[in-house]
């Protein structure tokens, strides 16, 4: 957070977009410089929702610092427990220890982690359509979140922050009927998402708004550190639950999306339209996961700890003194590639969390590609990076 | 015995066959492999490691550009990506427990690794690239003195760099020469000190407001146990 200096050459105007601005997601300020309504340059603004858990997490141990790690991405809180508890349980079996997570706990995971991917897509593709001013589709992703919200409701408690998943498992079984109700979801949203791309995908005033918009290179992507779909998009062919499979995701048949000039003619490799359309193709993808993991999910033992049927090791006297040692750990979260820098000198505590997130690359971004932009064209560009403010500050 | 019927036992559960991937690129290398080019070219890189956990590079400041243009540019190792860029505060890292004196019947460690000369400070940064198309990765560590931490900003050659070093500069105070735009992003301009260091004192207040309950510290309790550890 900090205040700008700007050039006062008298043509061009200074506009503060945000904080408080709604297109922007959460608390982001992007101080811009307009020549009319094209942007001569924006420099964002950040820090507003600056927690440092980083620092909290050198304090709190690994078990009760999962909490926090709701609050770095609350949108897909699982990923973001998953994400941590992936990093803990690394430098553990570094350490030799036998922390095994029991099978239905992996496949739990990954039922949470892609239920909860489909609702983060479908607020990233329905908050986008709405910036630019269509709001149908906003509520048809909303209603469709809220089925995933019941179902998180009844599975741990919570609907937002759901402190789920923990070291060495989950913290509850799956409920009575619940695979169920998963399965009769994902029928709905199937339905639902065909009823969605027709409305909004498929509509040629949005296709011409976005085609060929702000476009990103693959070279540009990566450089920039672009994760996820918004590289996928750029046509990098990266995904880690393919390439670097963690937990059981070796066990799934699915596609990766990547941008393909979806808009047509007009349409260029990488544009808006092409990060929009791959995070539509990735509910789909998800779908088909969550339906492979409840065909194959084993059924519930009676103990917790049992390693196939169970749900939670006892990892407490493995987890009282963490190991000395260090791993970084990545893994696919829905805005992309989230990685966990954990070094512990052998206490009690971590000695240094960091917290890679995509959101505070794609950020990084912002100074090269809105200029020449309408302001107009910018809240779209936000839209169709999905970030999401807390993960940017953490 | 009971004379309730035997209820069929439910078949046992097989583990899924993992599913068809595309293999992994020939060119794909391990840290011993990437650690040995980076050695040839630059003997002053130290491969270093933890007990446990993951090892990396331990690269001298003044040679850390030439080393992140070779690991990015050369084909064998192509890193063009920097997926995380970290500093830290290593000051109050434990040193590695005492080992135990061996046993008298257990034959001398035969070759016990050589220690390495001290980092030449105890602030630095992490760096952790990997390439998309061969599917390794790399991590480097660059060591830079309390007194004047100061690193050279790989921005030019990574631009994610410039925001990941912005926040290492704000929360660790280290100054990147070579940034074009080096401002704190997560503190206020006026913020006073770098939080993420291990010696940081908690202010009391903020411009006006204060940041402490009446009575509140943070000397004591969870702050105070890891800090007390942290020293001993």
């Amino acid at each position: 957070m900090s205040s700008v200096e700007l050039e006062k050459d008298g043509a061009l105007m200074t506009l503060s977009m945000g904080p408080h601005h709604p297109s922007t997601h959460g608390v982001l300020r992007l101080i811009l410089e307009t020549d009319g309504e094209v942007i001569a340059r924006c420099t964002p603004d950040l820090g507003y929702l600056h927690r440092s858990i980083e620092k909290i997490g050198e304090f709190v141990d690994v078990g009760q610092f999962v909490v926090y790690t709701d609050r770095v991405d609350y949108v897909c809180a699982m990923n973001s427990n998953w994400a941590w508890c992936l990093a803990v349980e690394r430098l553990l079996h570094a350490a030799g220890l036998p922390v095994v997570v029991p099978e239905r706990a992996e496949y739990l995971r990954v039922l949470a982690g892609e239920l909860n991917r489909i609702s983060s897509h479908l607020v990233a593709v329905g908050a986008m359509a709405m910036d630019i001013g269509a709001f149908t589709p906003f509520l048809q992703g909303i209603a469709q979140r809220e089925l995933v919200n019941d179902i998180f409701e009844k599975l741990c408690g919570a609907r937002l922050t759901y402190n789920y998943v923990t070291v060495g498992g989950v913290s509850h079984d799956l409920h009575a009927g619940g695979a169920d109700e998963i399965a009769r979801f994902l029928d709905t949203l199937e339905r639902e998402l065909v009823r969605f791309n027709r409305l909004i995908t498929a509509n040629a005033i949005f296709r011409g708004r976005l085609a060929g918009l702000a476009p990103i290179g693959a070279a540009d992507a990566i450089a920039y550190g672009l994760v996820g779909p918004n590289l996928r998009g750029a046509g990098v062919d990266v995904d880690l639950r393919r390439d670097e499979p963690y937990s059981v995701y070796d066990r799934f048949t699915f596609d990766v999306p990547l941008g393909d000039r979806f808009a047509g003619v007009n349409g260029v490799q990488g544009d808006c339209y092409d990060r929009f359309v791959v995070r539509c193709l990735e509910l789909f993808e998800s779908i088909r996961i969550c339906r492979q993991a409840l065909a194959q999910i084993p059924p519930a033992a009676a103990k917790a700890d049992d390693p196939i049927g169970g749900w939670q090791a006892d990892v407490t006297k493995h987890t009282r003194k963490l190991p000395r040692g260090e791993v970084y750990v990545r893994s696919e979260n829905p805005r992309g590639e989230t990685g966990y820098w954990l070094a512990s000198d052998g206490g009690k505590t971590p000695y240094r969390v960091k917290i890679r997130t995509g959101s505070f690359t794609a950020l990084s971004i912002f100074e090269k590609l809105i200029p020449g932009l309408m302001i107009a064209d910018l809240v779209a560009v936000i839209g169709s990076l999905d970030i999401v403010i807390p993960e940017v500050d953490r | 015995v009971s004379d309730a019927p035997a209820v069929p036992a439910a078949p046992a559960w097989t583990k899924p066959p993992a599913q068809p991937r595309p293999p992994r690129p020939a060119g794909a290398l391990d840290h011993a492999a990437i650690s040995a080019l980076v050695r040839e070219r630059f003997p002053d890189v130290l491969d270093e490691r933890l007990d446990c956990g993951e090892p990396w590079l331990r690269v001298p400041a003044e040679q850390l550009l030439a080393v992140l243009a070779f690991v990015r540019d050369d084909p064998r190792l192509a890193c063009t990506a920097l997926h995380c860029l970290g500093g830290f505060d290593w000051s109050r890292f434990a040193p590695p427990p005492a080992p135990k004196p061996p046993a008298k019947t257990a034959p001398a460690p035969a070759s016990a690794a050589p220690a390495l000369p001290p980092p030449p400070g105890d602030l630095g940064c992490a760096y952790h690239l990997g390439s998309y198309a061969l599917r390794h990765r790399i991590a480097l560590k660059v060591f830079t003195p309390r007194a004047a931490p100061s690193i050279p900003s790989a921005s030019a050659l990574f631009p994610v760099a410039g925001y990941f070093e912005r926040e290492v500069f704000d929360l660790f105070g280290i100054a990147f020469p070579g940034h074009a735009d080096l401002r704190r992003i997560m503190c206020p301009d006026d913020w006073v000190g770098h939080p993420l260091r291990k010696d940081y004192v908690y202010p009391e207040s903020y411009g006006g407001v204060l940041l402490k309950r009446a009575g509140q510290r943070f000397d004591e309790g969870p702050y105070a146990t890891a800090s007390a550890e942290a020293k001993s």
